[in-house]
């Protein structure tokens, strides 16, 4: 997040709220990642890979082989 | 990553079987995709089981060692907005589905700084939410979540950074908060969360 970098020569209680704005924006992306990864690691509800594997016989079945 | 491209032969089945592979492993960050455009668990997987689908029916047209996530991604992108269109969820993201925005389904150990964040980001214009969710959650590169979403890398960048103030302002008002706590109380307990859950990044 450079965005939110300090620049050097910033006066000190400057430079400290921009500290402070650097360390809050990177807890909250921790958080946000926390959130969306909740819920990549949830189990894969069963429904999805039996429609994958419904589509992968309807496209080899009928061909031959 | 536009369709425009040369006659795809029929490929044989070996790249079906990899394409399936990869497919497989994108499933649970689909999900997740859409579960924050969506806010609704059921209309989430619904909505990623068709994304996956078209995914699946498109395959010639995508070529293998390219980024298949961004591509899957922008397929279940396209597929909301149009659902979207046709009217399925016509109405403004209402509080109560807000709410649920990113919710996990079953996860009582959520810390409660979870549901502040959950409630922030619902408050936010939903382009702005999606773009912070590609760049901020998804681990897309500025220039993937412009392809995603059509639109150019200047404008992901600075829904990314207005979506990033609007969610700092909104978690310092303590505007979302239900248990009556300041918000400075909020803010600790977000930054104690935070340190708890800081660690290397999987995926």
């Amino acid at each position: 997040m450079k965005d939110n970098s300090v620049q050097p020569g910033t006066p000190p209680g400057k430079r400290a709220s921009l500290e402070e704005t650097r360390l809050r924006q990177q807890a909250i992306g921790v958080k946000l990642r926390h959130l969306f990864d909740e819920v990549v690691n949830e189990p894969v509800p069963d429904a999805f890979l039996e429609i994958l594997r419904r589509a992968d016989e309807r496209s080899s079945g009928g061909s031959g082989e | 990553m536009s369709g425009a491209s040369s006659p795809p032969l029929k490929p044989p089945s070996a790249d079906d079987a990899a394409f399936k592979r990869e497919l497989v492993v994108l499933i649970p960050h689909l999900r997740a995709f859409a579960r924050s455009l969506t806010g609704d668990p059921t209309a989430a997987d619904d909505l990623a089981q068709d994304a996956m689908m078209k995914a699946w029916d498109a395959r010639a047209s995508y070529q293998m060692g390219t980024n298949m996530k961004a591509w899957t991604f922008m397929i279940l992108r396209n597929q909301f907005y149009s659902e979207k269109r046709r009217s399925w969820r016509q109405t403004q993201l209402d509080q109560e589905a807000a709410e649920r925005t990113l919710v996990a389904v079953d996860d009582p150990g959520s810390p409660i700084a979870l549901d502040e964040l959950r409630l922030a980001l619902a408050t936010l214009p939903e382009e702005q939410r999606e773009a912070l969710i590609l760049v901020g959650a998804g681990g897309f590169a500025y220039e993937e979540a412009a392809e995603i979403c059509q639109c150019a890398v200047g404008t992901v960048k600075s829904r990314v950074s207005r979506a990033r103030k609007a969610l700092q302002a909104t978690l310092d008002r303590g505007g979302y908060a239900r248990d009556g706590r300041a918000a400075g109380d909020a803010m600790r307990s977000i930054l104690a969360a935070a340190d708890r859950l800081s660690g290397p990044r999987q995926v």
